[in-house]
């Protein structure tokens, strides 16, 4: 098995236009994972597919998450009344959905490697590449991430609801659901 | 001496007496024919009390039916989602009376551990009146067929005549009730409200 630099240096060299970045774990038990480019993740992917050295050719798992806008507080020098002070200035990080990916090969017998794909916000840029025709075990966890996340995989061939109903409008794994509450159930109240 | 007493007493010589609503019922309550269907783990626990060791066919109710028309017991084992529970009230429209529903498991009477859950109805007893509610999570064999049993005596004790009348010698009450549609935040109606109102 490649540690993740080697992944990386492989793709970089071998895929023309290929961003790739690497998406450290603090903790040891688990590896890092790749963080692709919209733009070239399929070339990317098949790739990963096809090399000799890897042939990662199962996708066993594709998952989703939802990260919502955080404030970062940052200290930094400013001038006040004339005075040098330090202030604390809130920022706030975009919010975006992202796609997890988990490869392995069964060929060589090695992984997993996770692959991930982030959107550009949680609103109108929710898109990323499909993967279903690099993976075809793809098809049907992505039309989940899709139901659930509200994340569109473009190029997939059949993205409809899979859980829940057409006429659903919401997207309930993402954090800021609220389920409907019914007037005709007692309100629990916890102290 | 009261008729029970009466009855008894003749029986001692020989004599068996009945009636028509003993006779009804007797033969009603042990011959209840299952609806074949099942919604998650509890339906495992349904099948096993259908197998050799528990012997629902004791109690004359082995007889799964693949179609409502030929039901009379519709045994809701299992988590019924939200996405299912259109087709568990069709299902039950379908069946002709009499017929008794039996809501096993905490997924069915509340929804159970998936209560909180975005697509489980919370309870199926909101949707369709249910006559007995039995608790576990899966509940064992012998408390399905205890809950059977408790049906038998609901039914053993039913009367022919009158205002305790049961509902299908009742043409004013329903036998079919509304079934909810998939709206854009969840089921409409959520609940039918004249079952809750009632119970």
């Amino acid at each position: 098995m490649h540690t993740l630099e080697e992944i990386k240096n492989l793709v970089e060299q071998n895929v023309p236009g290929a961003v790739v970045q690497i998406v450290p774990n603090a903790n040891p038990a688990l590896a890092g994972s790749l963080l692709l480019d919209s733009k070239s993740a399929t070339d990317v992917a098949e790739y990963l597919r096809d090399v000799a050295e890897l042939k990662f050719d199962l996708c066993s798992n594709v998952t989703g998450i939802d990260w919502p806008s955080k404030e970062v507080k940052t200290k930094i020098k400013k001038l006040v009344d004339g005075v040098e002070k330090e202030v604390e200035e809130i920022t706030k990080t975009p919010a975006f959905l992202e796609v997890v990916y988990h490869l392995y090969s069964t060929v060589l017998v090695h992984g997993p490697l996770a692959l991930r794909m982030r959107t550009i916000d949680r609103a109108e840029n929710n898109r990323v590449p499909s993967l279903t025709l690099v993976w075809r075990s793809c098809e049907l966890q992505e039309r989940e991430v899709y139901d659930l996340f509200g994340v569109v995989f473009e190029g997939h061939p059949d993205l409809r609801r899979l859980l829940m109903w057409d006429e659903f409008k919401h997207h309930p794994m993402r954090k800021d659901y609220v389920p409907p509450v019914d007037e005709g159930d007692a309100v629990e109240v916890s102290a | 001496m009261s008729e029970a007493e009466l009855r008894a007493d003749l029986a001692k010589h020989g004599i068996v007496t009945t009636t028509l609503q003993d006779l009804y019922n007797w033969g009603r309550k042990n011959s209840l024919w299952p609806l074949q269907f099942g919604l998650a783990c509890c339906a495992i626990e349904m099948i096993a009390a259908s197998m050799a060791r528990w012997d629902i066919s004791r109690f004359g109710a082995e007889v799964f039916r693949p179609s409502p028309r030929q039901a009379d017991l519709m045994i809701v084992a299992g988590t019924v989602t939200k996405k299912m529970a259109p087709q568990v009230v069709r299902l039950y429209n379908q069946m002709p009376e009499p017929k008794y529903v039996i809501a096993m498991g905490a997924c069915a009477i509340s929804g159970g551990p998936f209560r909180d859950g975005y697509n489980v109805l919370p309870g199926i007893d909101r949707l369709i009146p249910v006559d007995i509610h039995i608790p576990g999570c899966p509940p064992r064999p012998v408390a399905l067929l205890h809950g059977l049993m408790e049906l038998q005596k609901k039914i053993e004790a039913d009367v022919l005549t009158g205002d305790q009348r049961p509902r299908h010698l009742d043409a004013s009450k329903p036998s079919e009730f509304p079934i909810p549609q998939f709206g854009p935040d969840g089921l409409v109606p959520s609940r039918n409200v004249e079952l809750t109102t009632k119970s």
